[in-house]
C-alpha cells in the first residue's frame, strides 16, 4: 500500500496543480509534493516492508536502492523550479502538473515487477516529460521535442517487442507466458534460448535509447540542450535510471535462463562504445548544455562498464547512479542560470560569467570537478569501486580504455567550463532580471553538491545496506 | 481459423506496399487505418472457440483507436498543415517497394527458422509481424513529412501488436489496455507536436530540422 502512495501522491498532485487557479501559487505543489515523496521514501527505506513476490508493483530492494536518490533530486529540483517559474510569465499549468505526472511515473517504474507495467510506465513519463521539454516554445526547443519523440519512442517500441519475446520464450519453454520478474526468474533454465537472446538484444537497445547510449543518442545533446536546466537535470538523474533498473531486471532473467556471460559482453562492449563516443564529443562540442548531455551519455556508459562487472560491479553501478545523478542536478541547475544570464549556452557568446554570476559559476565550476571524478566527490569513489571491481575481474583492456576516455572527457569538460567563466563579461543583451542570483536559484544546486560530496566523504550505511540488498535481489545466492 | 487469419493478415501485408509506394498522404493514412482495423479483427478470429465480452472491448478499442480515432487526427493535422503529398522522399518510392518486398521476404525466412509453437509455425502471424516492423522502419527512415513519419510509426506499432498477439492467451488485460492507451496518447502528442512545428516553421518537412548538430 506504501508504495502505491508513492505513485498516487504525486499523480493526485498533478491533478491537484490541472485545476489550481493561481499562477503564482501554483509551483509551491511542487516542494510539497516532493517533500512528502521524499519523507515516505525515507520511511521505507528505514523500515523496509517485505514484499509480496507475486506483487506487480513493490518498493523491493532494487527500488530502494534508487528511487529515493530520485525522490532528493526532484525535491531539490522541485524548490528550484519555484523560484525559475516566478521569472517566467508564461502559463506553469501543464508544466506543473507534467512535472508531478513524472514523478508519479518515475516511482511505477523503478517500482514494476511486470515487464508490461515496466513498458508502460516508461513510455509515459516519455510522453510526460514532452511539455517539460519544449516549455521554452522556441522553434529549436519543438525541433528538439520532435527527435525525443522519433528516436525515443521508436526505442520503447522495440523494448515492448523484447517484452514481448521475453513472454514467448516463457511459452515456448512450457511456461505460462506469464511476464513478472518471479515467474521469468522462476522459469530461467527453460525459457527458449533463441527467444531470450532475441529478447535481449531488443530490450538492451531500446532501454538503451532510452538511457541514451551511444549510438542511440542522437535525441539526447538536441533535448538536454534545448530544455530548461532542471528538466535536464531530471532527465538525465531520474528518467535514465528507469531505464538503468530496467535493464538490470532484464539482466537478471537473461542470467538465470544461463545467457548471462554473453549479456556481460554485450553490456561492456555497448557501455564502453558510449564512453568513448561521449569522449570524442565532449572534445569539440562548444555548448555548455549539449555538454553536460555528453558528460550524460558517458556516464550510462559507465554504468552499463560497471553492471558487466558481475555482483560487485552492479553494487558500483548502484552508488554512481546516485554520485551521477545528485552531481549532474548540480551541473544542470547552474547551466540553467548561466544560460539565462548569457542568453545563450554557447561558449562563443557566454564569456566571463564569473564576474555576472560569481556563486553560478564557482558551483558550476565545482560541479564539473565533481562529474570529472576528482576527489572527495562522489563520483571520484563510485568510479575507483568501478576500476578496482574490473581489475580484480580480470578486464585491465577494457580499464585502460576507460581510463582514457575519462581523461578524454576532462579535457573536454574543463576547457568549455573554463571558456565560459574566465575573460571579460560579453553579454549580448543582458537582462537585469536573469543576473541576479536570488537564494532559490543558488541555493538548490548547491544543496546537490553538498549531497554529492556527502554522499563520497560518509557514504550512510543505509545506502550501503540498500544496495547491499539490491545486488542480493539481482544475484540471488545459488 | 489459419485460412482467415492468414487473409487477414496477408491483406494487411498487402498494405504496407501500398503505404511503401505512393507519395498521397490522404493514401498512406487510409492505408494505415485500414491496417489498423484489419489487425484489430485478428484477436476475433484467434479465440474465436471462446468468445467473452473482454475480448470483444479489445476489439472495439483497438479498430476504434487504430482504424479511426488516430487516422482521423493525422488528416486533420494534415489539412491544417495544408499538404497532401511528399514531394522528396529520401528514399524514392520504387525503391522503397523493393526494399519492402526484400524485408517481406526476408521475414518469412526469418520466421521459418524461429523456433515457434506448433499453433504459430503454419500462419503467416510472426512473418506478417515482422514485415510490418520493417516496413514502419523504412518509412521511419525514408520520409521527410513529419506525417509520413507518424505514419511509420504507426505501421511499426502496428506489427508489435500483432506480435504482442502471440501471448493472447496469457497477458492480462490490464496490460493490453495500457499498451493501447499509451498508443493513443502517443499520438495525440505527436499530433500537438506536429500542429506546433507547423505554425513554428511553416511547414512539416522535418528537414528544416536541421538547427540542432554538432
Amino acid at each position: 500500500m506504501n508504495s502505491m502512495l508513492l505513485i498516487l501522491i504525486p499523480v493526485v498532485g498533478a491533478a491537484l496543480a490541472a485545476i489550481w487557479p493561481d499562477r503564482r501559487t501554483r509551483p509551491l505543489l511542487l516542494p510539497a509534493v516532493g517533500a512528502a515523496h521524499f519523507a515516505l521514501c525515507l520511511w521505507l527505506m528505514a523500515a523496509p516492508a517485505a514484499v509480496d513476490p507475486a506483487a506487480w508493483l513493490a518498493f523491493d530492494p532494487l527500488a530502494r536502492a534508487i528511487l529515493p536518490g530520485v525522490s532528493l533530486l526532484f525535491l531539490v529540483c522541485a524548490c528550484y523550479a519555484a523560484s525559475y517559474l516566478r521569472l517566467k510569465e508564461q502559463g506553469n499549468r501543464v508544466f506543473v502538473a507534467a512535472l508531478l505526472l513524472v514523478l508519479g511515473l518515475l516511482s511505477a517504474g523503478h517500482q514494476a515487477r511486470h515487464l508490461g507495467i515496466l513498458w508502460i510506465a516508461t513510455e509515459a513519463v516519455t510522453l510526460a516529460c514532452v511539455p517539460l521539454i519544449h516549455f521554452t516554445g522556441t522553434p529549436r526547443a519543438f525541433e528538439a521535442t520532435w527527435k525525443y519523440l522519433l528516436v525515443g519512442g521508436t526505442g520503447i517500441a522495440l523494448s515492448l517487442l523484447g517484452s514481448i519475446c521475453l513472454g514467448y520464450a516463457s511459452l515456448h519453454g512450457g511456461g505460462s507466458g506469464d511476464i513478472t520478474f518471479t515467474a521469468l526468474l522462476a522459469h530461467g533454465p527453460s525459457l527458449s534460448k533463441t527467444w531470450v537472446l532475441t529478447a535481449w538484444v531488443l530490450l538492451l537497445v531500446g532501454y538503451g535509447t532510452k538511457m541514451g547510449l551511444a549510438p542511440m543518442h542522437t535525441w539526447k545533446p538536441d533535448t538536454y540542450g534545448e530544455s530548461p536546466g532542471l528538466v535536464g537535470a531530471l532527465l538525465a538523474g531520474g528518467v535514465t535510471s528507469v531505464a538503468f533498473t530496467a535493464i538490470l531486471r532484464v539482466k537478471s532473467v537473461i542470467d538465470a535462463a544461463g545467457e548471462g556471460a554473453m549479456a556481460d559482453r554485450s553490456l561492456l562492449a555497448l557501455g564502453l562504445f558510449s564512453t568513448l563516443t561521449a569522449a570524442l564529443f565532449l572534445l569539440r562540442t562548444r555548448d555548455f548544455k549539449r555538454m553536460l548531455a555528453y558528460s550524460s551519455i558517458e556516464h550510462m556508459g559507465i554504468l552499463c562498464i560497471a553492471s558487466s562487472f558481475g555482483s560487485a560491479g552492479v553494487w558500483a553501478a548502484l552508488f554512481h547512479v546516485w554520485s551521477n545523478g545528485l552531481t549532474k542536478g548540480t551541473l544542470f541547475l547552474s547551466a540553467g542560470n548561466l544560460q539565462r544570464a548569457a542568453g545563450s549556452a554557447s561558449m562563443d557568446d557566454a564569456r566571463g560569467m564569473s564576474k555576472i554570476l560569481p556563486h553560478n559559476s564557482r558551483l558550476f565550476v565545482a560541479g564539473m570537478f565533481a562529474i570529472t571524478a576528482c576527489p572527495p566527490f562522489g563520483p571520484f569513489f563510485s568510479e575507483l569501486l568501478i576500476v578496482r571491481t574490473g581489475l580484480a575481474g580480470d578486464h585491465p583492456w577494457a580499464i585502460g580504455l576507460f581510463l582514457v576516455c575519462l581523461l578524454l572527457a576532462f579535457f573536454g569538460l574543463s576547457h568549455v567550463v573554463f571558456a565560459i567563466v574566465d575573460g571579460r563579461p560579453r553579454l549580448k543583451k543582458p537582462d537585469p532580471a536573469h543576473i541576479r542570483e536570488t537564494a532559490g536559484l543558488v541555493l538548490p544546486p548547491l544543496a546537490l553538491l553538498a549531497a554529492s560530496l556527502w554522499l563520497g566523504l560518509f557514504t550512510p550505511a543505509i545506502l550501503k545496506d540498500a544496495w547491499s540488498a539490491a545486488v542480493l535481489q539481482l544475484f540471488p545466492l545459488p | 481459423m489459419n485460412d482467415s487469419l492468414n487473409l487477414l493478415i496477408g491483406l494487411a501485408m498487402g498494405l504496407n506496399l501500398l503505404a511503401l509506394g505512393t507519395s498521397r498522404l490522404p493514401v498512406l493514412i487510409r492505408a494505415v487505418g485500414a491496417q489498423g482495423v484489419l489487425l484489430g479483427l485478428v484477436p476475433l478470429v484467434l479465440e474465436a472457440h471462446e468468445l467473452d465480452w473482454r475480448l470483444v472491448l479489445i476489439t472495439l478499442a483497438t479498430v476504434a483507436g487504430k482504424g479511426f480515432l488516430i487516422p482521423g487526427l493525422l488528416h486533420r493535422a494534415m489539412r491544417t498543415a495544408n499538404i497532401a503529398r511528399e514531394l522528396e522522399p529520401y528514399i524514392a518510392y520504387i525503391p522503397s517497394l523493393l526494399l519492402g518486398a526484400g524485408a517481406t521476404i526476408a521475414a518469412v525466412s526469418l520466421a521459418r527458422h524461429l523456433p515457434l509453437l506448433p499453433e504459430h509455425a503454419g500462419t503467416l502471424h510472426v512473418p506478417g509481424a515482422i514485415a510490418l516492423i520493417l516496413t514502419g522502419f523504412i518509412l521511419l527512415i525514408g520520409r521527410t513529412k513529419a506525417i509520413s513519419q507518424v505514419c511509420g510509426y504507426l505501421i511499426l506499432e502496428n506489427g508489435i501488436y500483432l506480435a504482442g498477439l502471440l501471448l493472447i492467451r496469457s497477458t492480462p488485460i490490464l496490460v493490453e489496455f495500457g499498451i493501447l492507451l499509451d498508443v493513443t496518447v502517443g499520438i495525440f502528442v505527436i499530433g500537438i507536436i506536429v500542429d506546433r512545428i507547423q505554425r513554428a516553421f511553416d511547414s512539416l518537412d522535418t528537414r528544416k530540422l536541421t538547427a540542432l548538430h554538432e
